[in-house]
C-alpha cells in the first residue's frame, strides 16, 4: 500500500465519451495519479473489482442484466459511488429504447438493420433489462455528476474535490445534457 | 386575469423588502421588477395566467396556503417570502415530476443548451431525479411545413394554446384530455400540416420554452427562441383600443 | 300571495280525496335499474284488471332510501299504517293488489318499525318517496314554495340571509363552508348582473345523495335557489348536473317547466317584482367539473379547468360576475329553513355542525342506501343500527368518508360523532356524504391505491403536481399492493402526498393524498408488510464500513433515498 486512495471508474451502457471526456483532463491526469491509483477501469488492465475502492465513477445506465449485477457488486465494495455523465444519471440517450418492448428493439438491431447474418445473439453478449434505468434506480448514488458529457473541467473538479475528501458542489456548474 | 380597478398604490415586503406596487400588479411582477428572481416555466409576459406550473408559488405571512406569484396582486402590509427551504424544495420537485413525465432527452434535443426546463434545473440544483421516468410512448408531428411538434419534450405549460388565441387570435392550439394522458392538439385533434387555423406565424415556435415546437431543419442545441416581441405586440394592441 | 299555492292544494287534496289506497312505486334511479317502471306498469294494469281504479291510485315516487332491498313499493290507506314491499317484481302485482285491504303479503314485507326508519331525521329527503316527483301540484300540496312567498313578501333579502345565518347551515358540498357567510359575501359583492349555480356535479364513487334529491324532490331546489337568488340579488340560476344523471335531468326539466307554468320562476314570481330563470347546464364526465371555477368555466363553454382562487367566485364568478355556488344538498336545506325559522334548524345537530346530513352508505354493510340523520349521530349508530350492521357477519374495519378527498377511519373512532370538525380531526372529511363501510378483509393499501387511480385518471391535467404526481402516487401504491415495496418507497410516497397536498391549483390536487395519508396514519403497519426483502435488499446495498484511514470517510454514507 503506498497511502494512495483507490479509484474506479466503470462503463456501463454509455458510449464510452464520459470516460473520454475523463482522458481529456490531459496533463492534469498526473495530479490525479498523485492522489489515487486507478486499480480498475476498462482503461486498466484488472478483471475482477477489488475489495474495497474509495471512488468509483460510472458511465452509463443499467440497461442489461450484466450491468445490474455488476453496478450491485460495485456498490458494495465502493464507498462513495458517482454517476458520470447523463446515462448514468438520467439514462438519457440508451433509455430512449424504454418506449419499446425489448423484442422490437433487439428485431430492429439484429434483422431490419442487419444485412448478413441475421440473428440474435444469445452467448457472450447480455440480456437486455425490460427498460434502461439511472444508476440510482438501482443503488444508492452518492454524487452526481450531470452532462453528455461532462467536461474534463468538470470532471477534474469533481475528482480532485472527492480525492480532497469534500463533497464537489457541481450543481450550477454542469446540467443535463452539458 | 386583471382586476379591473382603478390604479391605486399598494406598499409591502417580499423578502424582507419595502417595495411599492400598483394594486394591478401580480406578486411576480413587482419580484421581477425588484430583481428578485422566483422560477416561472408557465408564465408568458403578455399573455394570461394560469398558475399551472406551481413553480412561482410564495409564502405570504398569515397565510397557511402557497399561492402561485403570476396571479396574487400585491395587497397592502402583505408579507412575501419567496425563497425558502420548503419552497425551494417543492420547486425541485417540480421540476422533477416534469422530467420523469415524459422524455426529456437532453443530450439530443434541438433545444438543448436554450431550454427553460432545462436552465431552472441548474437554476434550483437539480442532479438528478429523485422519481423513476414514466418513459410515455408520444408522437412527433412533422406534418407542418414550417414547424415540428415533438410531444416528448412538451411540459403542458399552455404558452402556445395562449398566445395563438391570445395574441395571434387563430386558437389553432388547445389541449385534450386529462390528467397525464393530456395533450396539445392542433385544431379538432388532427396532424398539424392539415390544421386550416394555423396562420404559420411560428408565435407558438417562439414562446414554447423547451424543444417540444421547433423550426424544421434544427438540430440538435440550434435552436433558439426569440420571444420579445410579445409585449410589445400586446402594448400595441392594447394601446390601439 | 299564497292564494295560488292554497288553491293548487285543494285541488290537489281534492282529487286525491277519493282515493282511500296508494299505492307508491319507487321511481329513483336504484329501483328504476331494477325495472320498477315495469312494476308499476304491472301493478297499474292489475288495478284497473279488478275495477279497483277509482278508490286505488298507482303512482312513481322518489328515493324511499332502503335501496338494498329494492324495487321498493309502498302502500298508504288512509286507515292503517303505510305497508312497505321489498324485493318487488312485476309477477308480484296480483298479490300486492290483493292483499290491499286485507294483511300484508308476508313474503315480501319490509317492517319500517326498524332503527333504519325510526332514527333518521328527514329535512332534505322529508319529500323524497313521498310525493310524485314529476308533479308540482304534490310538492304544493307538501308545503311546497311557500318558504319562496314568504322570502319575497314578507321578508327582505337580509332577512333572508340572517335567517340563513341563524340555521348555522354549512356547505354540504364537503367544505363545510357557513353557507350564510357566502350569501352574504356575494349580497356585497359590487355588480348589476349577479348568478346562483347549484353545483350538482356529484362525483364521489359510491356517492348518490344528490342525485336522489334531484330525482325525487326537485322542486325543492328550485326553490332554494330562487330564495338564494332573491337574497343575493341573482335574477339567473344554473344548474350544472353532470350528463351521466338523465333521470335527475328529465325531472329537472320537468319540474323547471311546472314552476315556470305555476309562477314559482320566471319573471314577476307570484305577482311580486322578483324574476328568476333557471337553465340546465350538463357537464361531460369530468369529476374537476365539481370544482367550482372548473364548473364555471365548464357553464361558459370552455374546458372545465380550475382556475388558483382568489379571487373567489362570489366576487369573480360567472362570466366575470359575482356568483353564489352551493351544492344541491345545501340548497335543500334552504327551504324549510325559511319555512321554519333558522332557530328551528339550529336546535339539530352539534355545536357547530347544525342540521342534519344525508349519507349514502355503501360497501360491507346490510342496508345499503340513502340515510338521513341529524349532525353528531355517532359513527357507531349509523353502522349499527340503522346500517344494519357489517354484512357477511364480518368486523367491521374502517369506514371511508369524504370519497377520494376523504380518509378511512378505523373501527376504534366508531364512537366519533359525525360533524365536520370531528371527521376533520381523524383526518377525514364529511365530503358530499358518501360512506363506505370495510370489513376485516379489505386491504386499505388497496383501498388508498383506488382512490389514488381515481384522482389520476380525473385529475384536469392543468398542474404540474396533481397531473404527475398522481401518476407517481399510484404507481407506488400498486407496488405496496402487489408486495413489492422497498423502504424507500415509503419514504417517497410520503414525501410525494406532502408534495402534491400543498402545491397544487385546486383541492382535487390538494386532497387527493388523504386516503394514503389517512390510511398511513391507522394503517402504517400494512404498509411495511408490503415491503419486501428482497426489495428492500436492491437498495440497500452499503459498502463495508470504512478500514483505512483517508479522508473520504468524511462523507455521508449513501442516502437510503436518492433525491
Amino acid at each position: 500500500m503506498n497511502g494512495k486512495l483507490k479509484l474506479a471508474t466503470v462503463w456501463l451502457d454509455g458510449c464510452s465519451g464520459c470516460h473520454m471526456s475523463f482522458l481529456d483532463i490531459d496533463e492534469r491526469l498526473l495530479d490525479v495519479a498523485a492522489l489515487a491509483d486507478l486499480v480498475y477501469s476498462p482503461l486498466v488492465d484488472a478483471k475482477e473489482f477489488p475489495e474495497m475502492v474509495d471512488i468509483a465513477l460510472i458511465e452509463g445506465a443499467v440497461s442489461s442484466e450484466d450491468d445490474y449485477h455488476k453496478i450491485r457488486h460495485v456498490r458494495a465494495h465502493t464507498r462513495i459511488l458517482v454517476s458520470l455523465g447523463d446515462c448514468a444519471v438520467t439514462a438519457n440517450v440508451p433509455a430512449m429504447r424504454n418506449r419499446f418492448k425489448v423484442e422490437e428493439v433487439l428485431d430492429r438491431a439484429y434483422f431490419e438493420n442487419a444485412t448478413l447474418n441475421q440473428q440474435i445473439p444469445v452467448e457472450v453478449i447480455p440480456p437486455l433489462r425490460k427498460q434502461s434505468i439511472p444508476v440510482h434506480q438501482v443503488v444508492a448514488v452518492d454524487v452526481f455528476v450531470p452532462g453528455c458529457p461532462p467536461s474534463a473541467d468538470i470532471i477534474f473538479y469533481a475528482v480532485t474535490e472527492l480525492l480532497a475528501g469534500r463533497t464537489p458542489d457541481l450543481r450550477t456548474r454542469t446540467h443535463f445534457g452539458a | 386575469m386583471k382586476r379591473p380597478f382603478k390604479t391605486r398604490v399598494r406598499t409591502l415586503k417580499i423578502d424582507g423588502i419595502d417595495v411599492g406596487a400598483r394594486e394591478d400588479e401580480t406578486i411576480l411582477e413587482l419580484a421581477q421588477e425588484n430583481g428578485i428572481f422566483i422560477p416561472t416555466l408557465c408564465h408568458l409576459e403578455g399573455v394570461h395566467d394560469i398558475g399551472a406550473c406551481r413553480l412561482c408559488l410564495v409564502e405570504i405571512k398569515g397565510t397557511s396556503k402557497l399561492l402561485p406569484a403570476c396571479m396574487t396582486y400585491a395587497e397592502e402590509g402583505m408579507e412575501v417570502i419567496t425563497d425558502s427551504e420548503r419552497l425551494t424544495a417543492y420547486r425541485r420537485q417540480v421540476l422533477d415530476l416534469l422530467f420523469s413525465e415524459r422524455n426529456h432527452v437532453c443530450a439530443v434535443c434541438v433545444s438543448n443548451g436554450h431550454c427553460e426546463l432545462q436552465w431552472l434545473a441548474e437554476k434550483l440544483g437539480i442532479s438528478h431525479v429523485g422519481v423513476p421516468y414514466l418513459y410515455p410512448q408520444l408522437p412527433v408531428d412533422a406534418s407542418h411545413s414550417f414547424y415540428t411538434l415533438d410531444h416528448n419534450r412538451c411540459v403542458l405549460c399552455a404558452r402556445c394554446v395562449r398566445v395563438c388565441d391570445e395574441i395571434e387570435g387563430a386558437h389553432t392550439w388547445d389541449v385534450t384530455g386529462r390528467g397525464v394522458e393530456c395533450r396539445v392538439i392542433s385544431d379538432l385533434n388532427q396532424p398539424w400540416g392539415t390544421a386550416d387555423s394555423c396562420t404559420r406565424c411560428g408565435k407558438c415556435v417562439q414562446v414554447c420554452p423547451t424543444g417540444a415546437l421547433f423550426s424544421k431543419g434544427k438540430a440538435v442545441a440550434e435552436m433558439t427562441k426569440r420571444r420579445e416581441f410579445l409585449p410589445y405586440l400586446q402594448q400595441m394592441r392594447e394601446g390601439r383600443r | 300571495m299564497y292564494e295560488r299555492l292554497e288553491e293548487i292544494t285543494l285541488a290537489e287534496q281534492e282529487s286525491t280525496a277519493r282515493f282511500s289506497h296508494t299505492v307508491n312505486v319507487c321511481m329513483a334511479a336504484g329501483c328504476m335499474s331494477s325495472r320498477s317502471d315495469a312494476i308499476k306498469d304491472a301493478l297499474t294494469k292489475e288495478v284497473e284488471a279488478n275495477g279497483l281504479e277509482r278508490w286505488c291510485r298507482v303512482r312513481g315516487v322518489g328515493c324511499m332510501g332502503l335501496c338494498a332491498h329494492g324495487p321498493l313499493v309502498s302502500v298508504d290507506t288512509d286507515q292503517s299504517a303505510e305497508t312497505l314491499y321489498q324485493y318487488v317484481t312485476p309477477d308480484d302485482a296480483p298479490a300486492i293488489v290483493g292483499a290491499l285491504e286485507g294483511p300484508p303479503v308476508e313474503r315480501l314485507h319490509c317492517p319500517t318499525n326498524v332503527p333504519f326508519f325510526q332514527r333518521q331525521k328527514k329535512i332534505v329527503l322529508e319529500n323524497s318517496g313521498r310525493i310524485d316527483p314529476e308533479r308540482v301540484e304534490e310538492y304544493i300540496a307538501a308545503d311546497g314554495y311557500t318558504a319562496l312567498i314568504k322570502a319575497i313578501t314578507e321578508m327582505s333579502p337580509a332577512e333572508v340571509i340572517d335567517e340563513i345565518i341563524a340555521s348555522g347551515l354549512r356547505g354540504r358540498g364537503g367544505g363545510g363552508y357557513p353557507t350564510g357567510l357566502k350569501w352574504t359575501t356575494v349580497a356585497k359583492s359590487e355588480g348589476d348582473t349577479k348568478y346562483v349555480i347549484c353545483n350538482a356535479d356529484e362525483g364521489d364513487p359510491g356517492a348518490f345523495m344528490d342525485r336522489s334529491v334531484l330525482e325525487s324532490d326537485p322542486h325543492r331546489i328550485l326553490e332554494g335557489m330562487a330564495i338564494a337568488g332573491y337574497a343575493i340579488g341573482a335574477g339567473q340560476g344554473y344548474i350544472y348536473v353532470r350528463g351521466e344523471y338523465p333521470l335527475a335531468v328529465a325531472r329537472l326539466k320537468t319540474a323547471i317547466r311546472q314552476a315556470r307554468r305555476v309562477n314559482m320562476l320566471g319573471s314577476g314570481i307570484a305577482g311580486t317584482q322578483f324574476a328568476f330563470h333557471v337553465d340546465i347546464r350538463l357537464g361531460a364526465g369530468a369529476f374537476v367539473c365539481g370544482e367550482e371555477t372548473a364548473l364555471i368555466a365548464s357553464i361558459e363553454g370552455k374546458r372545465g379547468q380550475p382556475r388558483p382562487r382568489p379571487p373567489y367566485p362570489a366576487e369573480y364568478g360567472l362570466w366575470g360576475q359575482p356568483t353564489l355556488i352551493n351544492n344541491v344538498e345545501t340548497l335543500a336545506n334552504v327551504a324549510p329553513i325559511i319555512r321554519n325559522g333558522g332557530d328551528w334548524y339550529a336546535s339539530l345537530g352539534t355545536a357547530k355542525s347544525k342540521g342534519t346530513k344525508v349519507f349514502a352508505l355503501a360497501g360491507s354493510i346490510n342496508n345499503t342506501g340513502l340515510i338521513e340523520v341529524p349532525m353528531g349521530t355517532p359513527l357507531r349508530e349509523i353502522i349499527y343500527e340503522i346500517g344494519g350492521g357489517v354484512s357477511g357477519g364480518g368486523q367491521c374495519k374502517a369506514i371511508q368518508t369524504g370519497g377520494p378527498s376523504g380518509g378511512c377511519i378505523p373501527a376504534e373512532f366508531l364512537d366519533t360523532p359525525v360533524d365536520y370538525e370531528s371527521l376533520a380531526a381523524l383526518g377525514s372529511i364529511m365530503g358530499s356524504g358518501g360512506m363506505i363501510v370495510m370489513d376485516e378483509s379489505a386491504s386499505m393499501v388497496d383501498v388508498a391505491r383506488y382512490f389514488m387511480e381515481f384522482c389520476m385518471t380525473e385529475s384536469c391535467g392543468r398542474c404540474v403536481p396533481c397531473r404527475v404526481g398522481t401518476v407517481h402516487m399510484h404507481n407506488l401504491l400498486d407496488k405496496f399492493s402487489h408486495h413489492e415495496a422497498a423502504p424507500r418507497d415509503l419514504v417517497l410516497l410520503e414525501k410525494l402526498c406532502d408534495m402534491v397536498r400543498n402545491t397544487s391549483l385546486c383541492g382535487l390536487g390538494q386532497t387527493a393524498p388523504n386516503p394514503v395519508l389517512s390510511t398511513l396514519r391507522y394503517f402504517r403497519h400494512e404498509y411495511i408488510a408490503a415491503i419486501t426483502e428482497e426489495a428492500a435488499d436492491l437498495y440497500a446495498i452499503t459498502p463495508a464500513p470504512p478500514t483505512s484511514r483517508n479522508g473520504a470517510t468524511q462523507h455521508a454514507p449513501a442516502q437510503e433515498v436518492a433525491s
